[in-house]
């Protein structure tokens, strides 16, 4: 297997794994969504449980033999402080970011929404909170003994192998499973993504080829190594098309002016969508660049520029469209058919 | 039957977690406790979607 520091795909045996795991999952995707909600239901319970089991299990290898043994133990072995060599140094604080906007594209850039639509209550919005709190906290502390005990052992610092650590064959099928029930919804709301960009294409030949492009790029352990900086920052680029969305469907109503006002209009581009985007990511470059503020902590500013940004074009551009009017277009409700 | 499936999944489940404390305990190897898991997973994934897995019609569409 790839180390974190390798570029390219190393060994055949890599390739063929990628391209097996790759296939299977765009097989479930292919097959929709209630496939795949039917297998991440299954897997979840005891998904979960392997975490804990596997951050338990180890402790006593790392000479924790009692509770009491616990903190003196996490704080000279386990969370140093003291980053790999090439790694960023995680405070508190990047924890607490990462954690809840690790998955910005999903959550805040609505890229849920895919899977949400069906939702019978809006409170399973919720939901999303518990994954990341079981998925962001729980796994990532079993991961922290896992990689301390990998380290202590001298031994392979990558999912699969510290999995092993902890629950032998049970871990590694828990890595494949939870890699394939992340990778599940993505690669079905990707197939449904490009399939508006490409109307004349069913939604499997969609799926099939975002399966063919995913499980090429996975080869590269360069990127596949390197995900916490690439989902944060493909998160960062999603972000503003959540905000929009936000804004579009709840504030501007409030504010007396119409949703979906491009749709109404039958307006191709949305200018106030389009300058949200593109100048939300310029400030966050901005802000990176000038006060030095690490990718993990633009979502969360970008969101509130992205949402201010929207608002006040889509005040002028819909300037002469009066609260009375927006009010009398309120009866119209065509656009709420999603 | 349910109730059979049931009983096999929550089985499947402890032999998940239940071993993982028992090493820390020092009541039981690690060896041991990494078969309990396999065998665990094996019995919740062969018995779990049986029952947890229900079709419903309104769930909503296909797709």
């Amino acid at each position: 297997m790839p180390g974190l520091s390798d570029l390219y795909p190393s060994t055949v045996g890599w390739v063929i794994t990628v391209l097996v795991v790759g296939s299977v999952v765009t097989l479930l995707a292919i097959l929709g969504f209630r496939q795949i909600a039917r297998f991440s239901k299954v897997a979840a319970p005891w998904m979960f449980l392997v975490f804990v089991a596997c951050g338990v299990a180890v402790l006593p290898q790392l000479g924790v033999n009692s509770v009491d043994d616990l903190w003196a133990v996490a704080n000279q072995k386990i969370w140093t402080g003291a980053p790999l060599e090439g790694r960023a140094h995680f405070s508190f604080w990047h924890i607490t970011f990462f954690a809840w906007f690790t998955n910005m594209a999903m959550h805040i850039g609505m890229a849920d929404l895919t899977i949400l639509r069906y939702a019978k209550k809006w409170q399973y919005g919720f939901f999303s909170a518990f994954g990341m709190y079981l998925g962001h906290y729980v796994a990532w502390i079993a991961s922290g003994i896992l990689v301390a005990l990998a380290i202590q052992n001298s031994g392979e610092i990558a999912p699969g192998p510290i999995a092993y650590l902890g629950a032998g064959i049970a871990g590694l099928a828990a890595v494949v499973i939870a890699g394939w029930t992340t990778a599940n919804p993505t690669i079905y709301r990707a197939g449904l993504a490009m399939q508006t960009i490409t109307p004349n294409w069913k939604r499997w030949k969609v799926t099939l080829a975002v399966g063919a492009i995913t499980s090429v790029a996975a080869l590269f352990p360069a990127l596949m190594m390197r995900l916490l900086d690439f989902v944060a920052l493909y998160g960062l680029i999603l972000m503003p098309m959540g905000a929009v969305i936000f804004a579009d469907f709840w504030l501007l109503p409030r504010l007396g002016l119409r949703q979906d006002y491009a749709d109404w209009k039958e307006i191709a581009f949305s200018l106030p969508a389009a300058a949200s985007w593109g100048v939300t990511l310029a400030a966050c470059w901005g802000i990176n660049a000038v006060w030095g503020l690490e990718v993990f902590f633009l979502g969360l500013p970008g969101w509130f520029i992205a949402t201010a940004i929207y608002v006040a074009l889509s005040f002028a551009q819909q300037g002469a469209l009066t609260k009375v009017k927006a009010e009398r277009y309120a009866g119209d409700n065509t656009w709420n058919t999603y | 039957m349910e109730y059979i499936l049931k009983t096999g999944s929550f089985i499947g489940l402890a032999l998940t977690v239940v071993p993982a404390f028992l090493v820390f305990a020092g009541e039981l190897t690690w060896d041991t406790h990494a078969v309990l898991m396999a065998i665990g997973a094996l019995l919740w994934f062969a018995t779990a979607p049986f029952w947890m897995v229900k079709e419903d019609a309104s769930h909503g569409p296909v797709e």
